[in-house]
């Protein structure tokens, strides 16, 4: 295999405009002749498919939920990123280009990255038109925070639900393309498999999840706008559907996967609480402004909170990292939590936990400005761990947030596999090895409102796309196999449910393949992990049948993909030999524990390719060129 | 600090659209008061599961109250006896040992049962396809402050785009009416200027698309704004009602 970045030539601030220059152009009265089919309406599916159609493409949105309005786009709470400067602190293009490919610790494409912030202003414009109600200063013009990672104020939000509203924004888009005829939404619909003809993808085959029939949709593109794979972890902040089904069959049909071990865990989390618990829930980082973080400095202090002294409590964040303190980057902050509680500094029931402390804010701000900011997540907080906390300090804990890896891409956000694109979290492109808050919306969106819009044309109107039907024997096959599939799932008949498989998953990736990994646990992990695979595939149990809506079905089938997909993160991971951003080995880091990257052996984008079952899967490095930044060890002192 | 109950539940059981539904009862044993609803039919289901049955289906993703895919009466209640809560954030804490439960799904003629607890809302989304939006091709924005917006109205936009568009107001409302999400929708554009230009037919457009699915007429019992969520204020149906006696001078339709 052979990966070309297809980066164009010439200087970094002229990429773009050259390369939409130098594409050929679908002309507006053929555009109407070519289908495309999008998989996920989150923000990157749900932008993409509004703005394909407005241009006159014909568009099919495919998604798990029973609303396009639902996918977990819609839980992103902080804000949303652009390089506009409204704030006069010297922002730049430029600079929201550097802080993302250093915040990614340098292990992403500079091309693709310059163009994001390119783009970024643009979002704004887009959506504030679409009549997102953003927060505003009193004089009505937009107001804008800071976020961690950065040293300038470059966020939008509204209130603690950015996400949601961008989403109803682009929601909104969609649906009125859908009153125009152009998209046409299968919702309650779970991709199985991709179908490739002549080696192009063609076409998808789904389950309808009401009636369990699995139907089949030809385009002549497809677009994977699926997610991240975060719930591999079991316990996660993503929603319940959220899974590696899509992209892990992409590639195993030819798609590479690029970085699957690069997953961000979030700093600011509610701690986990007991084994029955179901998924975890984070609380925006934008707390992390004015919340001050700190641990008892004698490890086993049983004390509450409000009796441990001044002088007795560590501000480690502040104490380590005076420049940027509390607002160190995330893999930083997880980290560093990690490290406290491991020392036996945590607090809570389970000594997993630091504490989130508001009372100076409070005292200098009131708790009316405080009540504003952050309002609906201190009554989500309360309304989970029964505390209230303006009056103690909240109780967090690093969990899964995001993946970084995900299917390899190039400059196009095309896979090798031509004809099919990969945009958002699905692909792997922006954020190298860990992503800054407010960074993700900021994808999602750049790709599906500007960027695939624009270069799916130019793969169209490259021609040579023959008429096909759903009727091959391509589709037939995909067909066949899905539904083997699922027949060998419900004829296990074990004893063992499928979510007490996906738990014991989770186990073992936090622990091996979690925030601090070592070269003898990953290993020690693939066995378990294909331990686990074959003790599933004798042992577990799937009631109900298949023609049905059989939520136990959906399940089984995205745990068996999860079991398999385990393997190759924690491939990627030990072939990974150096720490960067989020991939913490312990063998690597520097003296003060800080994670050390090997720019010698390792700038590169590890790109993983299907070799068949029971074999190795093949290794192909993209090197990464730095012509416009410095490699820098990265330091937030 | 935790504790551990036991409940009986009643839940309803309904196999598909055309099949005849029936409650059926289950004991919910040691369930830890930290557990979310749903968390403890997890539990519930895990012990069907291990027992050969089938488990009881219910929709849900998020579980942090925002995605809008949970929901089922409790006792009579939409999403539960707790104020501003969605199912998934309402906490075993707030029932007492030897409680019974009766959950069922929403009932509405616009809202089909799929399965026990799974209804289908897509009549939601076809209201929103009628006209819940600003029509703005992507590219053609104008830079974001050359529209000035009063904080204030904002905030009271924002209020209303909170909406997670669950249906809760149509489960708890008698009539079954959805005039608290068309309401809220409606508000929030109308508010901003962004959304004034289409204010007309737009109002126009999405009630006449609620009554074409089947859904009910306010009578201003206000059941919607008690059940509610996300605490969405009927002021939003107020403003609804002016928009669309405006309308009746200046659509164009």
């Amino acid at each position: 295999m052979t990966l070309n970045a297809r980066v164009p030539d010439g200087p970094l601030a002229e990429k773009w405009d050259r390369h939409r220059f130098e594409m050929k152009l679908v002309n507006p009265a053929n555009k109407r002749r070519f289908d495309i089919i999008v998989v996920g309406t989150g923000l990157a599916g749900g932008s993409a498919s509004a703005s394909l159609a407005e241009l006159g493409y014909n568009v099919k949105a495919f998604c798990i939920q029973d609303s396009p309005r639902r996918a977990h786009s819609i839980a992103a709470q902080g804000g949303i990123n652009a390089a506009k400067d409204y704030t006069n602190e010297g922002d730049s293009i430029w600079r929201l280009f550097y802080d993302t490919i250093k915040g990614g610790d340098f292990r992403s494409r500079e091309a693709n990255v310059y163009r994001l912030a390119q783009v970024s202003n643009h979002i704004i414009d887009q959506c504030t038109a679409q009549g997102v109600p953003f927060a505003r200063e009193y004089g009505g013009l937009l107001a804008n925070r800071s976020f961690g990672g950065v040293q300038v104020q470059r966020t939008f939000y509204a209130r603690g639900q950015t996400g949601q509203q961008l989403l109803l924004g682009a929601y909104g888009a969609m649906s009125r393309q859908v009153k125009a005829g152009k998209v046409t939404v299968y919702p309650r619909r779970d991709m199985l498999d991709l179908v490739v003809m002549g080696g192009r993808a063609r076409g998808i085959v789904v389950r309808n999840l009401v009636t369990g029939r699995i139907e089949r949709h030809a385009a002549h593109a497809v677009v994977l706008a699926t997610g991240g794979y975060a719930n591999v972890y079991f316990l996660s902040t993503n929603a319940m559907s959220s899974n590696v089904s899509a992209t892990y069959r992409a590639y195993r049909r030819g798609a590479p996967f690029a970085n699957p071990c690069f997953t961000q865990i979030h700093p600011t989390c509610i701690p986990v609480h007991g084994d029955y618990q179901s998924k975890l829930t984070l609380m925006s980082e934008s707390l992390r402004n004015d919340g001050r973080i700190w641990v008892p400095q004698t490890p086993g202090d049983q004390r509450p909170a409000s009796q441990v002294p001044e002088e007795e409590r560590d501000y480690y964040l502040e104490r380590k990292y005076p420049a940027f303190g509390n607002l160190v980057p995330r893999d930083v902050a997880s980290r560093n939590a990690k490290t406290v509680c491991d020392e036996g500094k945590g607090v809570g029931e389970t000594g997993y936990a630091v504490y989130l402390d508001f009372a100076d804010a409070l005292r200098r701000e009131g708790r009316e400005s405080i009540e504003r900011k952050y309002g609906n997540l201190f009554q989500m907080y309360e309304r989970i761990t029964g505390e209230n906390p303006y009056e103690t300090p909240m109780m967090i804990y690093p969990a899964v947030h995001y993946t970084m890896g995900g299917l390899w891409v190039d400059y196009n956000l095309m896979s090798t596999l031509p004809g099919l694109f990969v945009i958002g979290e699905a692909n792997f492109s922006d954020h190298g090895a860990n992503r800054l808050g407010a960074s993700a919306l900021m994808q999602g969106l750049a790709d599906g409102y500007f960027i695939l819009p624009v270069t799916i044309g130019g793969y169209l109107a490259e021609g040579g796309l023959a008429e096909v039907a759903v009727d091959d024997p391509a589709f037939e096959q995909a067909e066949e196999d899905a539904a083997a599939r699922i027949k060998r799932l419900l004829d296990v008949g074990g004893r063992r449910t499928v979510d007490d498989f996906h738990r014991e998953l989770g186990r073992i990736m936090w622990e091996y393949c979690g925030m601090s990994r070592t070269d003898e646990g990953l290993t020690k992990a693939r066995g378990l992990i294909q331990d686990l695979r074959a003790a599933f595939w004798q042992g577990v149990t799937v009631p109900g049948s298949a023609p049905s809506f059989n939520q136990s079905l959906e399940k089984a089938g995205r745990v068996a993909d999860f079991l398999e997909f385990a393997e190759l993160m924690v491939l990627d991971a030990v072939s990974r030999c150096e720490s960067c951003g989020c991939h913490f080995n312990e063998a690597y880091q520097t003296e003060e524990g800080e994670a050390r990257r090997d720019d010698e052996k390792c700038r590169h984008v590890a790109a993983w390719e299907w070799a068949g079952d029971g074999r190795e899967p093949i290794l192909t490095l993209e090197p990464l060129e730095f012509e416009n930044v410095e490699l820098k060890q990265r330091s937030y002192k | 600090m935790s504790r551990t109950i036991h409940l009986t539940l009643k839940v309803w059981r309904q196999e598909g659209a055309e099949g005849k539904g029936r409650l059926e009862t289950y004991e919910a044993r040691d369930i830890s008061t930290d557990m979310s609803f749903l968390e403890m039919l997890d539990v519930v289901n895990e012990r069907l599961t291990l027992e050969g049955k089938e488990p009881i289906a219910f929709d849900h993703d998020c579980r942090e109250g925002i995605c809008g895919m949970c929901g089922a009466v409790v006792n009579g209640r939409p999403h539960g006896p707790e104020k501003g809560t969605t199912l998934c954030q309402l906490h075993m804490r707030h029932f007492q040992d030897g409680d019974t439960l009766v959950i069922e799904p929403w009932r509405s003629r616009a809202f089909p049962v799929v399965r026990d607890l799974v209804v289908d809302r897509g009549a939601l989304d076809k209201i929103i396809q009628a006209g819940g939006y600003v029509s703005v091709n992507t590219g053609s924005a104008p830079e974001a402050n050359s529209l000035p917006v009063p904080e204030e109205t904002a905030e009271l936009a924002m209020d209303a785009a909170a909406c997670i568009g669950c249906g809760a107001c149509v489960a708890a409302c008698p009539n079954a009416a959805a005039m608290l999400f068309i309401g809220a929708k409606v508000s929030h554009l109308a508010l901003l200027p962004q959304g004034r230009p289409e204010a007309a037919d737009r109002v126009r457009a999405m009630t006449l698309e609620m009554d074409r699915l089947g859904f009910g007429a306010c009578s201003n019992h206000k059941e919607c704004e008690a059940e509610c969520p996300k605490e969405i204020s009927i002021s939003h149906i107020a403003r609804l009602n002016r928009e669309f006696f405006k309308s009746g001078f200046f659509s164009r339709k």
